[in-house]
């Protein structure tokens, strides 16, 4: 190892240690912000070491330095243009789209390293190992994240897609990327091996994620997330670079973790959700809107009187929300009434939205003092002090029927809004949520329903709200 | 088993355990920045894509590296920016001005 080669090792190992001490940062909104900044000015100087190396060695050719420098300047582009511009809302395609490249970036290191090795190095099993299994995570996570973002931006349909001999093609998948791993440890040189690798395992990505919901989602991306981590960690191990395999293992326990929260907040296993089963993503059939059986409908003057005259509102968002964009509008009418003297927070289910932590993302674009902004565990003693919970375009985690058992949302967390002194709900129409049953809460006689689109309504309360109390 | 190996592997459980100590003490509020955070940590790869680029020598390894640095690239840059532009609207008090409209 050269004095160069050990400085740069050094350096690696501070900006490893400045991604944990930039994740512990985001412990609290105060200072997240400066986590993220050290952790990115942590990756450049990380990235210019790289850079001061590869000059010492001296081993790269032209050719190799103008692929560097335009792959550089065409993904820079590329990225930086994609997180100026997108709009909140579709953060998760977003997120499914970096997990798409990271995971393909992977696999491509370890292809390539196979690649230039074929014929002329002998590969160890401590390389070709991980390598298998980076290109084998990897490329599944490109095709699955891509075919993730798709559902989440509506390119390809939200419902499940289940074909005929949906099983057994998984099956025969399975075996394909199985024997081409094993054949590649066993055959470093086969550039067949790894062209059956790549191929079951970009295919199996594909039709793993086809067949899950819409509302599966959140762990879908998840999971995703932890196995770019650990794509990248194997990265590491082909290449022998520490820094690879801690910031890999880093990103894989924090998937691993999300995808068991947002798993447990659906009720749902993990096994259950890829294997696909409900969770479709389309509203059920709508009962025509109109005074359906025991549901009592209000005007928005009504509303309006209740959220005027009241001490405490709780407000649920759901993703009918985020859908109709209406989050400015929300917090406009919030504010009104704070300035009326009313207390409002907000009660975030961990699955409201379409990855974890969404809604209040959408929630402080729009202003709203993160604060107000109260977790389930936290808010849920609260709803008995509440006057009126307002809850808007959610459905299934307000459901009370989720406490008794025998039923399709059966023990899911929900928020305890049938315990306020009373319920309003805004909803489009009187469908189903995307477990496919009805919302008791609905037919309570404390529940109001005000069938309107959630836009629509929070401007039409804050007219009403202003004209009452001047 | 040689040492090396095993040191990497330590590294690599170790780093797990501090991911799941640091990571479990992050609000659900912020989970949507923490996985795009955590999305820009493993842009990391480009690290690797670099050095692959610096030993490529025939058309089809250029190729791959060419792939590959773009979408570390993309990855790094794009993550720290969308998680920069999120982690911004988090705010403790309402902005002074009462304008609720868009901020950034």
């Amino acid at each position: 190892m050269t004095d160069l080669e050990t400085v740069v090792g050094y350096v690696f190992l501070a900006a490893a240690a400045c991604f944990v001490l930039g994740l512990h940062l985001m412990n609290s909104p105060a200072t997240a912000r400066r986590g993220n900044l050290l952790s990115a000015s942590a990756m450049a100087v990380a990235v210019l070491a790289t850079v001061v190396l590869l000059i010492d060695r001296g081993t790269i050719t032209t050719t190799g330095w103008l692929v560097l420098f335009a792959g550089t300047a065409l993904g820079s582009t590329a990225g930086l243009y994609a997180a100026r511009t997108v709009q909140m809302t579709a953060m998760p395609q977003l997120v499914s789209l970096f997990n798409a490249v990271g995971g393909g970036a992977a696999a491509l290191l370890a292809v390539s390293h196979l690649v230039q090795s074929a014929g002329t190095t002998e590969l160890a099993a401590r390389v070709t190992v991980p390598g298998a299994v980076d290109v084998l995570i990897g490329a599944v996570t490109f095709t699955g994240s891509l075919v993730a973002a798709g559902k989440l931006q509506g390119v390809v349909p939200g419902r499940p897609i289940v074909f005929q001999g949906a099983r057994s093609a998984n099956v025969v998948l399975a075996l394909g990327f199985g024997t081409g791993a094993i054949w590649l440890v066993a055959d470093p040189g086969s550039l067949t091996a790894l062209l059956l690798l790549v191929t079951a395992a970009l295919v199996f990505g594909v039709t793993m994620v086809l067949p899950i919901g819409g509302a599966d989602m959140p762990v879908v991306i998840s999971l995703l997330n932890a196995f770019t981590g650990t794509a990248v960690a194997m990265a590491g191990f082909v290449l022998d670079e520490t820094a690879l395999i801690i910031a890999g293992a880093l990103v894989g326990a924090s998937g691993g973790i999300l995808t068991k929260l947002m798993a447990d907040a659906m009720n749902r296993s993990i096994p259950a959700i890829v294997i696909g089963g409900f969770g479709t993503g389309d509203n059920g059939p709508a009962i025509a809107a109109g005074p359906g059986a025991g549901v009592r409908e209000l005007s928005a003057d009504d509303v309006a009187i209740q959220l005027a005259y009241a001490h405490k509102v709780i407000v649920v968002p759901g993703y009918g929300l985020a859908a109709a964009q209406a989050q400015h509008e929300l917090a406009a009418l919030a504010q009104v009434l704070e300035d009326h003297g009313v207390d409002v927070s907000y009660a975030i289910h961990p699955v409201a939205g379409r990855m974890p932590g969404h809604m209040n993302v959408l929630l402080a674009e729009a202003n709203v003092p993160y604060p107000q902004l109260k977790e389930m565990d936290e808010i849920n003693p609260e709803f008995p002090q509440a006057d009126v919970a307002l809850v808007i375009g959610a459905n299934d985690v307000t459901n009370p029927a989720a406490r008794r058992p025998g039923n399709a949302i059966s023990g899911m967390p929900i928020l305890d809004v049938d315990r306020a002194k009373s319920v309003i709900v805004i909803k489009r129409s009187l469908g189903h949520g995307y477990a496919g049953i009805d919302n008791e809460l609905y037919t309570d006689p404390k529940t109001g329903m005000f069938l309107s689109d959630a836009r629509k309504a929070m401007t039409m309360l804050k007219g009403a709200v202003q004209a009452l109390v001047g | 088993m040689s040492t090396d190996l095993l040191a990497a592997i330590t590294v690599f459980v170790l780093s797990v355990l501090v991911g799941v100590e640091v990571i479990s003490k992050v609000p659900a509020t912020l989970h949507t920045p923490l996985m795009s955070g955590a999305n820009s940590i493993h842009g990391i790869v480009l690290i690797g894509a670099m050095l692959i680029a610096a030993t490529a020598d025939d058309l089809v390894s250029y190729l791959l590296a060419f792939a590959a640095v773009a979408f570390g690239a993309a990855n790094v840059v794009g993550g720290y920016v969308v998680t920069d532009r999120m982690l911004h609207m988090f705010r403790a008090r309402p902005a002074a001005t009462r304008e609720r409209g868009r901020s950034s």
